[in-house]
């Protein structure tokens, strides 16, 4: 049984973060060029450890899959970062960005790291604009937010709808500075295979040299996991066709514990799906939330119908039905469950029923009469305010526009967007504790990868947040506390037997994979992966389907095993072994995945057990049984799993019926 | 074109031709193979349409086309093909992932290849090694600003149409479209979006002349040529980054070489006791 010491620290709940700083160890900087920290992962977190270490003194690897640390998926966040700045004078603070992030979770998080990550949120941007990053600003000068849901206030702030881009390249460019210093070393095109655990620590890992097959051994005195979450276990999905859990799965093989996988979360806003050749689906920004309405018929027969010839008395609007206090903000698990009773009733739009409006023609209205006052036109005519909205609109979200146009072929200034939910974002992840530190001691998770933040559900501009919030002003402390009990230079040599053995393991699995030599593509699998996903462990779960699903993976898994064609050889490029060993992770995590949402008799966040609702369709958690993070720990090959308890003792905050009416 | 109000496009499945360039290796030579695509649906994108083609390559035991790509969204710059002899593709302001088949025609031959320059060599089939962006973003790409040291956001204002172009110049993507347009494999786009971004901010002035002197090197001596003046590096662009931005590095470049060798300069580096 694992030892979940979430080392939370003692006190008041605002002073828990300085009172921990003081009182950890420190590193002195002439041992800290002793230790070695590889950081694998160079997106938002990964990059921004890796600089921040290097800063520090410490030698740090930097390792991708990528062929440049600019293509991590942090990349394609659209919308913005929260922070608590209170710039616009609305009412924010840090204790309600943290009330918001936790409320947002379902009191499924940790209360000391929320708090955490409100506090260090203002010090993000303060870092992102001093290394360039271009936010948008008002006309003087100063920074301009925006507002996302679940908050009442304003305190996104955003770059275009490419903020993850722009963050990314700031976090990025610190990176690179290391690397042009020589003060990271950067290496591309390499995947994690295996950790390496030496006498109960982390201590190094094994990765696939993507060019040439190689397999590499690294000996580190810490290793950092920044590889981002797991949504693509569902095939279909935001995420980037690449983002995998392979090193994260790995690492639970070696005894990590994997804690809340079924916690995923389904982003309301996204581009329905139109075949079964599709290999991903797009996000429309959470941001459009802000002007945008969302509506369906109010009559069935006028699901088919042109939207613009359907009267405004027909139209329902129901998140502001619904939820009149947020209406088109509420949080993404309550708007994507709303979403989907709506086409449940058969109130669905679109060829295959299951979308929803997005309109902006109230927003292009009222921006035009805006623009038309401000330049005082008299009596400007009705095309002419919607010429001035339409480019009001298209300064705001323009690039969405563009995104929605080539994908669908239709102009949403014109006609309502359709959108349907899709995966997008995992809550779960590896457990850590305080110091971001996992059950073996020396492997720290940071990023998405992690659990530890966003409890059953994460709030929007939050995801952003909490990667740099990691890597920028959460790791550099940490990381000292272990260090400090590691003699320098004690780090294994890569020599030992623990290293042959995982580098084995590795060989193995690639060799095993490339003898199959069946008769299906990887893909064909991997679509049947999603398509149990979401079907059993998606937006809806029950008992009785999770139990089927569980079997039907087994079932797959088997068939992959016996059946995959995987073509060429382990000593070159070989997408399609790349894709192949992705896939048998995701398989296994899948299983998982369902085990945790069968275990976890609530609903909360994102996990919707369809025996555990209110009257009206809301999540009915069970703080009593369940107020817990459940941490699986793995048992051995065909074995089920062990599943370890971290109770959540709220001490400062009660746990309340979340409402957003 | 903007699309007819709730006009369903047009589904009706189309055949091609692909005329793929196939390399097994760096220092291999390359050939092109072709291979049908048959009833597509048209609102397939082009890299799904490979996803198809390669599934069935994989069923039959050969060797799939490999290509790069990551997020299919175009922001990742991952994608990288140049689609009948243009980089991403027929149309204007979008990546490779974002070209989809109702852009083509029924019975159309499609030739696809790796994007080429010679700092660009082709690892396997369309993939190319574009690794020399990394290096010049590390020679000097960046504003030295260590976590822990920033002062408060708003205490220095940005003006916001300078903030507005240092963004359009922020979007690049980093895909190397603009050297697989040059026909002097220029890189000068790319670095000159860098340079202007950061040049154009406050925050970005103390490093401005190194910046500029720094990355135009790393980039000659990368083997990048010299700007042809003919601006196919913007038309070929997905983010539509303008070529203005050339001519802004070019002023800062000439600039900083003049301060660089006139402005007189402390004889001692040391901080104090």
């Amino acid at each position: 049984m694992a030892s979940l010491d979430s080392k939370i620290p003692s006190g008041p709940l605002a002073d828990k973060w300085r009172k921990h700083k003081t009182e950890i160890k420190l590193v002195n900087p002439a041992n800290k060029r002793k230790y070695h920290v590889v950081v694998v992962g160079a997106g938002l977190a990964g990059a921004s450890s890796a600089a921040s270490l290097a800063d520090l003194g410490y030698q740090v690897t930097c390792i991708v899959f990528h062929d440049s640390p600019r293509r991590a998926h942090s990349i394609a966040a659209q919308g913005g970062i929260n922070a608590a700045k209170n710039y616009q004078n609305d009412g924010d603070s840090v204790h309600r960005l943290f009330y918001d992030t936790l409320k947002g979770g379902d009191y499924r998080a940790r209360e000391a790291n929320v708090h955490r990550l409100a506090e260090v949120s203002v010090n993000i941007i303060d870092q992102c604009a001093a290394l360039g990053v271009p936010f948008a600003r008002e006309y003087g000068g100063l920074l301009a937010n925006r507002s996302f849901g679940g908050a009442q206030v304003s305190r996104t702030f955003y770059a275009r709808g490419q903020t993850g881009q722009q963050l990314l390249l700031g976090a990025y460019s610190s990176l690179s500075r290391c690397v042009g210093q020589g003060t990271v070393k950067l290496v591309t095109e390499h995947e994690m295979s295996d950790l390496v655990v030496v006498e109960g620590q982390a201590k190094g890992i094994i990765t696939r040299d993507l060019k040439t097959g190689k397999l590499h051994r690294w000996s580190a005195d810490a290793v950092i996991l920044a590889t981002g979450g797991y949504g693509n276990v569902f095939n279909l999905s935001t995420y980037a066709r690449g983002s995998n859990a392979t090193a994260a799965w790995r690492a639970y093989k070696r005894g990590a514990c994997f804690a809340n996988p079924c916690f995923t979360q389904i982003h309301p806003t996204c581009i329905p799906v139109s075949g079964d050749y599709q290999s991903k689906l797009t996000l429309m920004s959470e941001s459009l939330r802000n002007d945008g309405r969302i509506w369906v018929p109010k009559k069935k027969e006028d699901c088919k119908k042109d939207p613009n010839s359907i009267p405004e008395a027909d139209r329902d609007y129901f998140l502001e039905r619904i939820y009149p206090s947020f209406g088109n903000l509420a949080p993404r698990d309550v708007s994507s469950r709303a979403a989907k009773r709506m086409c449940d009733e058969g109130r669905g739009v679109g060829e295959t029923g299951l979308g929803v409006y997005l309109d902006y023609s109230d927003a292009i209205q009222r921006y035009g009469k805006q623009a038309a006052a401000r330049a005082n036109l008299q009596n400007p005519s009705a095309e002419k305010i919607r010429e001035l909205g339409e480019a009001a609109v298209a300064e705001r979200y323009g690039n969405l526009f563009d995104i929605y146009k080539e994908i669908t072929d239709e102009s949403a200034y014109k006609t309502p967007m359709r959108i349907y939910p899709a995966v997008h974002y995992t809550m779960g992840g590896l457990w850590v504790d305080y110091n971001l530190m996992s059950n073996i001691p020396g492997l720290f998770v940071l990023g998405e990868a992690n659990f530890s933040d966003h409890g059953a559900n994460r709030l929007g501009a939050s995801a952003l947040m909490q990667g740099l919030a990691d890597g920028f002003f959460v790791i550099p402390y940490t990381i000292g506390d272990y260090l400090a009990t590691q003699k320098p230079g004690s780090r294994p040599s890569a020599d030992r037997p623990e290293f042959a053995a995982a580098e084995k393991n590795v060989a193995d699995m690639i060799a095993k994979l490339l003898a199959i030599k069946g008769k299906e593509p990887v893909n064909y699998y991997h679509k049947k992966l999603g398509k149990i996903m979401w079907d059993y462990c998606g937006m809806s779960r029950t008992e009785e389907g999770l139990i089927k699903a569980i079997g039907l993976i087994q079932n797959l898994r088997a068939e992959f095993w016996a059946g995959v064609n995987v073509p060429g050889s382990a000593e070159t490029l070989n997408q399609a072994l790349e894709r192949a060993l992705r896939l048998a992770d995701f398989i296994e995590l899948g299983e998982l995945m369902c085990r945790d949402a069968l275990e976890r008799r609530e609903s909360c966040g994102g996990h919707f057990r369809e025996e555990f609702q209110w009257p009206d369709g809301e999540c009915k958690r069970d703080d009593e049984n369940f107020a817990h993070v459940a941490a699986w720990e793995y048992q051995g090959e065909d074995k089920v799993p062990l599943r370890n308890i971290e109770p959540l003792n709220y001490e400062f905050t009660k746990m309340s019926v979340r409402s957003y009416k | 074109m903007v699309a007819s109000a709730h006009a369903s496009p047009s589904t009706a499945p189309i055949s091609i031709t692909l005329r793929v360039w196939r390399q097994a290796g760096p220092n291999q030579p390359g050939k092109f193979v072709e291979y049908p695509a048959k009833d597509l649906n048209p609102n397939m994108s082009f890299l799904e349409m490979l996803d198809v083609v390669n599934d069935e390559l994989e069923r039959k035991g050969e060797d799939p086309i490999a290509f790069a790509h990551d997020c299919r969204e175009g922001i990742c710059g991952t994608c990288s093909l140049v689609i009948n002899g243009k980089p991403h593709g027929p149309h204007r302001g979008v990546a490779s992932c974002q070209t989809y088949m109702r852009s083509f025609a029924d019975g159309d031959v499609i030739v696809v290849e790796p994007f080429r320059a010679k700092p660009f060599p082709v690892i396997k089939d369309l993939i190319s090694d574009r690794g020399a962006f990394d290096q010049i973003q590390q020679a000097g790409g960046f504003i030295t600003a260590r976590a822990g040291s920033a002062p408060d956001a708003n205490a220095i204002p940005v003006p916001k149409d300078n903030a507005d172009l240092a963004m359009d110049a922020a979007q690049c993507i980093g895909c190397g479209a603009c050297v697989a347009a040059c026909k002097n494999a220029s890189a000068m786009l790319f670095v000159a979006a860098k340079v202007s971004h950061l040049g154009l901010l406050p925050q970005g002035q103390a490093e401005r002349d190194q910046r500029v002197l720094a990355m135009v090197s790393k980039m000659d001596e990368l083997g990048f040529g010299n700007c042809t003046n003919q601006y196919e590096c913007s038309a070929a662009c997905p983010k539509l980054i303008s070529h203005d931005f050339i001519a802004r590095m070019n002023r800062d470049y000439i600039g900083a070489t003049f301060r660089q060798a006139f402005r007189p300069k402390s004889l001692s580096t040391a901080g104090g006791a």
